[in-house]
């Protein structure tokens, strides 16, 4: 049986991974490839980079860490942030990246999903969609970290974004993105439940019951997290051996 | 030396780094010369199947391939690659493939998913030998990364040694004599997936 995915996101900056959390001012830094290495022990199943990095320089950095990560860790790997161009696409993935999220420019560009699609393949085009939701319980695109709304519709952006040949989603609730009050489970099931792609919840891991609730009531594919991981406040393998207990079919290592 | 044919579709260095990482001595050849030369031959591949086979003409690598097939040269085809061992793909349209395996390639059925994306179990098939060769050390407990949203339908299901289960029963690892396939990315699938490429390279060197 197809199992349920656990994925630890890494945020690089100048080639180190930030440990930061929204609404509590601590900041750490680590490796990430040996915190990619550890994360691969403890059974993650799949592994997301994103780069916050603004400079051409650190883009370089980013890419040597990118390089690095698949010359040592036998997992795959999904990298984002600063995905603009079909270009881009190219470069990350000839660096060794087993899929490509795109974001801001999807939905300034729609296009590019198609394009990086036919050119690479839908199994490596990530349309990542950043998700909040109004007080008329309406849920909008957003762009620029949540600060930009865009109006557009979430589900029916996935949906374009299946359409345009996007190989899976990640939806991030803006709303409880570090605030660890559990992931966003009606609209991660509404768009799982509308798209023939995989869904990735992201936002708002707080427990491990909030992991059990997304892949079951929630219906997603797989759960991202980070700061639960970087801190050690969940550890993978006990998710895991939880998650398992509860009956939903993970990967377990031995 | 173990050689990856490099023929412009998918990953490369992914399997090439695994395999080094295994001790196992490698290059990326994309010539028919450097087919010939080699000990074993690795065909990787992700995307279209049509793309891939225009790709294996166009480099006129089709008959070299297959002609050391024939004579034992071992080869492990990966994800695509698998696909391509098959006759026929219906990947949007009708396709020839290399023939060195009886069967065709065939969608995943809408009521699940599609592509099949992670981490599936692997079921031995009851006539695998799970003792040596190249499923030795396999278990029903293990797990093998997959991307894709084609599969074979094998004529002999003698000749699957590892299934999966989606919706349908389909194979995860073929062999046939001196042709192994695997559906899945042995390269992304941890240590279950690097015990399956260690078995193959020392099946071949």
């Amino acid at each position: 049986m197809l199992a349920k995915r656990i994925i630890p996101c890494l945020d690089v900056r100048n080639g180190r991974v930030v440990k930061g959390q929204k609404f509590q001012n601590i900041k750490d830094v680590d490796d990430p490839v040996s915190l990619a290495k550890t994360y691969s022990e403890q059974g993650a199943d799949e592994l997301v980079f994103y780069d916050i990095t603004a400079s051409n320089e650190a883009r370089d950095i980013f890419i040597d860490v990118v390089e690095q990560t698949a010359e040592q860790v036998h997992i795959p790997f999904t990298v984002g942030g600063g995905i603009r161009s079909v270009e881009d696409f190219r470069k990350v993935l000839k660096a060794g990246a087993d899929k490509v999220s795109v974001n801001s420019a999807a939905v300034k560009n729609p296009q590019i999903i198609q394009e990086a699609a036919q050119k690479f393949g839908s199994q490596c085009v990530v349309l990542s969609i950043d998700a909040k939701q109004n007080e008329q319980g309406w849920w909008t695109v957003y762009l620029n970290g949540g600060r930009v709304n865009t109006e557009k519709d979430v589900l029916e952006w996935a949906k374009d974004g299946e359409r345009l040949g996007a190989g899976e989603i990640v939806l991030n609730v803006m709303d409880t993105d570090g605030v660890k009050t559990g992931f966003s489970l009606a609209i991660t099931k509404a768009i799982s439940e509308q798209v023939n792609i995989p869904v990735v919840a992201s936002g708002g891991a707080g427990n491990q019951e909030h992991f059990l609730e997304v892949l079951t009531e929630g219906k997603a594919d797989a759960a991202l997290a980070a700061s639960v991981f970087h801190f050690e406040e969940i550890k993978v393998k006990e998710l895991k051996d939880y998650l398992a207990a509860n009956d939903v079919e993970v990967r377990r290592i031995s | 030396m173990i050689s990856i044919i490099d023929y412009g579709a998918g990953n490369l260095k992914s399997v090439q780094h695994a395999l080094s990482t295994l001790g196992f001595k490698t290059e990326i050849i994309s010539s028919k010369e450097k087919i010939n030369e080699s000990d074993a031959l690795i065909l990787p591949g992700v995307g279209a199947f049509q793309d891939a086979m225009d790709q294996l003409v166009s480099l006129d690598l089709v008959d070299p391939i297959r002609e050391n097939v024939k004579k034992g040269k071992p080869i492990l085809g990966i994800c695509l690659g698998l696909q391509l061992f098959f006759e026929t793909s219906y990947e949007n349209g009708k396709w020839a493939g290399l023939s060195l395996l009886e069967g065709e390639i065939v969608r995943f059925q809408d009521d699940v998913k599609v592509p099949h994306m992670g981490w599936n179990t692997l079921i031995p098939n009851p006539n695998a030998n799970l003792e040596k060769g190249i499923s030795a050390g396999i278990s029903e407990k293990d797990y093998a990364y997959f991307v894709h949203s084609y599969y074979a339908e094998p004529k002999k299901q003698d000749e699957v040694v590892l299934w999966s289960d989606y919706g349908v029963r389909f194979p995860a690892a073929v062999q046939k004599g001196n042709v192994y396939g695997m559906q899945f990315h042995p390269e992304k699938s941890s240590e279950v997936g690097m015990k399956l490429l260690k078995n193959f390279g020392e099946l071949v060197t």
